[in-house]
């Protein structure tokens, strides 16, 4: 194991790493998590679950370089997280699209501040916008490009949401609770959505959520947190085959799977 | 026909109200008999105003112009100290008590100071219609950048957005709102500022001009005065809430966009 800047490339294809990271946001403060150790790879879709509080949304602060660890260190690349990473998508509960721009611009904002689109929006916009209506149209969203937000239901706004963040086509693709808000149809065809659009053109997924189902349906690797201080209890590998259709979501194989991590909150609260 | 009278009604509702205040006024003082350097009837102050319509235009132009000079002053100083606030803890922590012990002066008392700076006349008009009427465009404009959702700045600087980057993209968009806003409220107290300055020094202005009239018991006049006074007033507040439904239409959705 290396420590400091840089990190040994032995392993394979590790592209975000904690190593026995902890955080607390006051010196001497309470930790919000401890002692985290893990390690995604290339194009790998982990979820993290946990109960409310358990510093689920602080990891995702720690590898987007937003926040600092107290101790420890995270990779990205082999190479130390220091300061807020450029190429990351994030998606949230709430959808947080600008009141002022249509679903088009709203899509191709991080298109005006990330580079080398940044500097080629002038000369290139016409391309760019053919990009996002593509994207646009391949969640769902043809006919709402030039409405604006409050005309979206939560389910489209969240569509736009995903677009926003995947438009720069950013290595790692955050999420957290990006569904949460939504009713179960909606959010299900959301994840067969986000399915299709990681199997499409992968990239890394990192998704912070409560839903046991979501996580397991989603991902191919789950952790399981407990409550504050957080760590990792448990890592799980979901060896459900893909694509996945909403119908394995009823077979006993899977509400196994759910058991299993269910079991393991379940003693989190007993403790 | 019924629902038609309501709509009628609720569309000209100031109107109407404002034709009944100032029946009542008018039957007051011809039924009570009052005298007219007490209180004049709509009617008499009508006939002072038309009678001596050219000195008052010329006494309004000149409040006119102090208060909108006072204003852009305001408008512009406002919007960067806002910016300055609402982007930078610091300048908040330092500026903000100093800001808000220098708004609780009354601006009548800051008059005689400007007078003896800048003589009497346009100049201190100008600096007290600014200084009353700058605050409320500050602290609005920091408020709309200050409650930014740390969210969209979260998603925004893992982007790698600079903190120019945020301002220019989310942070003064957003904050158009909360400036259109205190647009309505600066005019206003402009306004009041620039005739506090003229009343108590200046030989200019509607200020002055209800001055003089008083003095000479010109109740008629100052009446008169007053109202021109309300009209700018009114008509400057409307002309900025036109301009804040015109360009902040995504913020007050709720009453004039279609619904699908």
């Amino acid at each position: 194991m290396g420590s400091g800047l840089y990190r040994n490339w032995g392993e394979s294809m590790e592209f975000v790493t904690f190593e026995q990271v902890s955080l607390a946001y006051e010196e001497g403060g309470p930790l919000a998590i401890r002692d985290i150790s893990l390690s995604v790879k290339k194009n790998e879709f982990i979820a993290v679950v946990g109960p409310s509080g358990c510093g689920k949304s602080t990891l995702m602060k720690l590898v987007s370089g937003l926040s600092e660890p107290t101790s420890g260190y995270v990779y990205m690349n082999g190479r130390q997280i220091s300061g807020p990473q450029k190429c990351i998508g994030m998606a949230f509960q709430a959808s947080n699209l600008l009141p002022w721009r249509t679903t088009l611009e709203n899509v191709m904002l991080p298109l005006e501040i990330v580079q080398p689109y940044r500097s080629q929006m002038r000369k290139q916009r016409k391309y760019f916008e053919e990009m996002a209506r593509a994207l646009i149209a391949r969640v769902g969203l043809s006919g709402w490009e030039d409405k604006y937000p409050w005309e979206l239901s939560g389910g489209m706004q969240q569509r736009a949401s995903i677009c926003r963040a995947l438009i720069h086509k950013p290595e790692l693709l955050m999420l957290d609770e990006p569904f949460g808000a939504l009713d179960a149809f909606t959010r299900e065809e959301l994840w067969c959505m986000l399915q299709d659009l990681w199997q499409e053109q992968p990239f890394t997924v990192v998704l912070v959520t409560h839903d046991l189902r979501e996580a397991v349906f989603l991902a191919d690797t789950v952790y399981v947190m407990s409550k504050g201080p957080g760590e990792i209890l448990v890592k799980r590998d979901i060896d459900i085959p893909r694509p996945r259709s909403l119908d394995d979501t009823y077979t006993e194989h899977f509400a196994s799977q759910v058991h299993v991590l269910r079991d393991h909150i379940g003693a989190i609260r007993k403790h | 026909m019924a629902f038609n009278r309501r709509k009628f009604m609720i569309r000209n509702a100031s109107w109407m109200l404002m034709v009944v205040l100032l029946l009542l006024w008018e039957i007051l003082c011809i039924g009570l008999q009052v005298p007219e350097y007490l209180f004049p009837a709509p009617s008499a102050v009508w006939s002072a105003g038309i009678e001596r319509w050219e000195p008052i235009m010329l006494h309004a132009w000149q409040t006119f112009f102090t208060t909108v000079v006072g204003f852009a002053i305001a408008v512009g100083v406002g919007v960067l100290l806002g910016v300055a606030v609402g982007t930078y803890p610091i300048v908040y922590k330092a500026l903000y008590p100093l800001l808000v012990g220098f708004n609780s002066i009354p601006k009548v008392a800051f008059v005689p100071v400007l007078v003896v700076w800048f003589g009497i006349g346009t100049v201190p008009a100008i600096l007290t219609a600014f200084l009353i009427s700058f605050f409320p465009i500050l602290v609005n404009v920091a408020t709309g950048l200050a409650t930014l959702e740390p969210e969209l700045e979260d998603v925004l600087r893992s982007l790698g957005a600079t903190k120019r980057d945020i301002l220019r993209k989310v942070g003064l968009p957003r904050a158009l709102p909360y400036f259109f806003a205190s647009l309505k409220v600066a005019i206003t107290l402009a306004f009041v500022g620039s005739v506090i300055s003229e009343t108590v020094a200046s030989n200019k202005g509607i200020g002055y001009l209800m001055m003089a009239a008083s003095s000479s018991m010109d109740m008629a006049l100052v009446f008169a005065g007053l109202i021109v006074i309300g009209v700018m007033g009114v008509v400057m507040y409307e002309l900025f809430a036109w301009m804040e439904k015109r360009f902040t239409r995504w913020a007050n959705r709720g009453s004039n966009s279609v619904a699908i």
